[in-house]
């Protein structure tokens, strides 16, 4: 009984259906499909998610280890921070700050800080947490703070948004580059594919890194942070869509010999109607897979352009730019906390990787 | 064969000449010119160039001249190996890049061989042994390889090496060789820097080459030939090296391919991390300065270092490889 009915369900899915249930057995892609979703969460909402902010630079908060939140005060529940003491080391004549268990700053949620647009439309100045009063130098510091007193959780946060949509916006330029040329390439095939095909292989021997270095840094210094920020998503798009460009050939090659397609053909259907309303849908889930295998190359590609300071330019935010900090040995001696830019990275490329995987599998229907 | 060869050969001068193009456009994006840049250098030390000497300047470099003339003189220069001069050190360009774009490509090819010799057992140990504690140590590995940048791990170690044992990991060279000449215990003392900034790179390629070459190897095992093998009697070594490796490395090895240029790129980066004496921390400061010849020069020449040791590694392919000498393409 609940065979059959199994059965019916499985006759009756769509396409979509059943894509999504192999999916689901993907348990690594499953999870990794939520963490994705949790960062761009976060980017959406990172100005929100931002206890301080992120460009407003204070001397005095200058390289403040990580602080934990206390979650209870003598057996009841109310979380704080202690505030910091700031002591000069007799030695290094640096100062460092320790916790000074004396002073208690409660914790209060949806505080008013610095006034920034919900959605880029929604003026507001609410954040998440904050303490309210105390000393200058005090706050909530949950990653610690770098050289010009910036809270690194709240960079990380807006850093986020920028790399993740830097990413996005790369994928669906090189996506457009590849869909059109590998589909002219898988399409036309004669003389058009094979100069196609030689181009991809040119691009793909060349070293990408050096490339990149060169266009990057012939950027005017005049530009504004929005022009670099359109021409290094350019930049990285115009190397990263050799490798959609091939999925998208090597599914129209194999599409074009299909009954139903020459099936459509004979029926007298347009070329456009027969890619669009034919082809389309059973490549789709593929090219989805191929996007989110080429989404961590380009973020990675962005913060090594970044952290090598010929791709964003500070005041921009983004993880490259927070690495880029965390450079030199020495700096790193004394403030290991910098390297927390390096999570989120390892982590959404991981994510991204599985995610894709668990989506080519899925869209293979011999899997 | 032959059609191979010539087809890899032709491919390669092309991808040089697209390279070449490529680099002049590198060089001619900044605003202004070449004499620009020099008479705004001279200025700053204060002497000055007269307009007339500016004219006569630029008619000797044939910046009067179209574009594609431009390009045609520059290329005639470089073919004669006349690379121009760093505004930068003011000295010719390949002296002032030396040794570093051999060093660049000692780190990159000990990168492919500590991949190669990586990549392939543990590929063949995780899909022989599937499911074993090894197999899943070495995807552990491959999804370390996977996630973790080759910059960040090496800015990782930096910082391990420095914070747990008081080492400052980096560097191609102990001190007391940095300045001398070539001799055998430099030699040496390469020998004993390159594993590390050669692991850091070869990293994230092993990865990518043990998932491969371990969903090949095992799509093999299945095949019944195998198993007839199996029941002939041939030793479990023999049934495994003889056949579905052979058959496994397949494409395996059109992805080396693309690993080389991989490789190279990722030395630029690595190498500025650690502090390697390669030309990846030289452009870096001449693309800062925008000192475009030395920077194109750079880009240019690792371009052709790179089209040779990919079609070197085509050719040590086709020779393991002999699907690709019968077939005559790849």
């Amino acid at each position: 009984m609940s065979a059959s009915l199994a059965d019916d369900r499985l006759a009756q899915a769509t396409q979509l259906q059943l894509t999504w249930w192999r999916f689901c057995r993907h348990k690594l892609a499953l999870v990794s499909l939520g963490v994705v979703a949790l960062f761009y969460l976060i980017a959406i909402f990172a100005d929100f998610l931002a206890i301080a902010d992120p460009h407003a630079t204070d001397a005095r908060r200058g390289f403040i280890p990580p602080q934990g939140i206390h979650l209870f005060d003598d057996g009841d529940f109310s979380p704080h921070v202690t505030g910091l003491k700031g002591a000069r080391d007799m030695k290094t004549f640096k100062l460092a700050y320790t916790p000074d268990p004396t002073r208690k700053l409660p914790i209060t949620f949806f505080v008013r800080g610095y006034e920034y647009n919900l959605f880029g439309l929604i003026p507001t100045d609410r954040h998440i947490l904050g303490v309210v009063g105390g000393q200058p130098v005090d706050g909530i510091f949950l990653l610690g703070t770098d050289q010009l007193g910036r809270d690194l959780y709240s960079r990380l946060m807006v850093a986020t948004r920028v790399s993740l949509v830097i990413g996005l916006a790369g994928v669906s330029l090189s996506l457009v580059l590849g869909v059109l040329l590998g589909g002219v390439s898988g399409l036309y095939g004669g003389i058009v594919d094979t100069v196609i095909q030689r181009v991809i292989e040119v691009i793909r021997s060349i070293p990408t890194i050096p490339l990149w270095m060169g266009l990057a840094a012939a950027l005017p210094n005049t530009w504004s942070v929005v022009q670099v920020y359109f021409a290094i998503t350019l930049i990285i798009s115009l190397v990263g869509w050799t490798e959609l460009a091939r999925v998208v050939r090597g599914r129209f090659l194999a599409l074009r010999e299909e009954d139903f397609v020459i099936a459509a053909e004979l029926a007298g259907a347009s070329q456009l109607r027969i890619i669009l309303r034919h082809m389309l849908p059973s490549f789709a889930s593929h090219v989805i897979a191929a996007v989110s295998l080429a989404l961590p190359a380009m973020i990675v590609s962005e913060t090594s352009l970044s952290f090598l300071g010929l791709g964003l330019r500070p005041p921009a935010i983004s993880w490259g730019i927070l690495l880029q900090d965390a450079q030199n040995v020495q700096v790193l001696a004394g403030a290991p906390w910098l390297l927390c830019a390096a999570i989120p990275v390892i982590l959404v490329i991981l994510a991204f990787n599985f995610l894709g995987d668990g989506l080519r599998d899925a869209a293979d229907p011999y899997g | 064969m032959l059609i191979y060869i010539a087809r890899r050969l032709m491919l390669a001068l092309i991808t040089c000449a697209a390279i070449s193009v490529l680099t002049f456009v590198i060089i001619r994006l900044p605003p202004g010119d070449f004499v620009d840049a020099y008479i705004a250098n001279l200025a700053s030390n204060g002497s000055t160039v007269s307009a007339e000497q500016a004219v006569a300047m630029r008619h000797e470099y044939g910046l009067d001249r179209p574009v594609i003339v431009q390009y045609a003189l520059w290329m005639g220069r470089v073919v004669r190996g006349d690379f121009g001069v760093s505004m930068m050190w003011r000295r010719p360009v390949t002296e002032v890049i030396g040794d570093r774009l051999w060093l660049t490509m000692a780190v990159s090819f000990s990168a492919l061989f500590l991949t190669w010799t990586i990549a392939l057992p543990i590929g063949i140990y995780s899909a022989v042994r599937q499911y074993s504690a090894g197999d899943y140590v070495a995807t552990l590995l491959g999804f370390m390889g996977l996630a973790i940048p080759n910059f960040l791990l090496a800015l990782i170690l930096m910082y391990g090496g420095f914070r747990y044992f008081g080492l400052s990991v980096g560097g191609l060279f102990s001190p007391e060789f940095a300045q001398q000449g070539w001799s055998v215990a430099k030699l040496w003392d390469l020998m004993k820097h390159l594993p590390l900034p050669a692991g850091v790179l070869a990293l994230a390629g092993t990865a990518q080459l043990i998932r491969i070459m371990r969903a090949n190897l095992l799509d093999e095992l299945r095949k019944p030939y195998v198993v007839s093998a199996r029941a002939k009697g041939l030793t479990e070594r023999h049934v495994v090296l003889k056949y579905p490796v052979r058959a496994a490395l397949n494409p395996f090895a059109s992805s080396i391919a693309y690993l080389f240029p991989y490789l190279v790129s990722g030395s630029i980066i690595v190498s500025l991390v650690l502090g390697l004496p390669t030309v990846g921390p030289l452009l870096l400061q001449a693309l800062v300065a925008q000192d475009m010849f030395l920077a194109g020069t750079i880009v240019l020449l690792l371009g052709i270092m790179t089209v040779i040791g990919t079609l070197i590694s085509d050719l040590l392919l086709m020779w393991i490889e002999p699907r690709i000498r019968l077939q005559g393409r790849a």
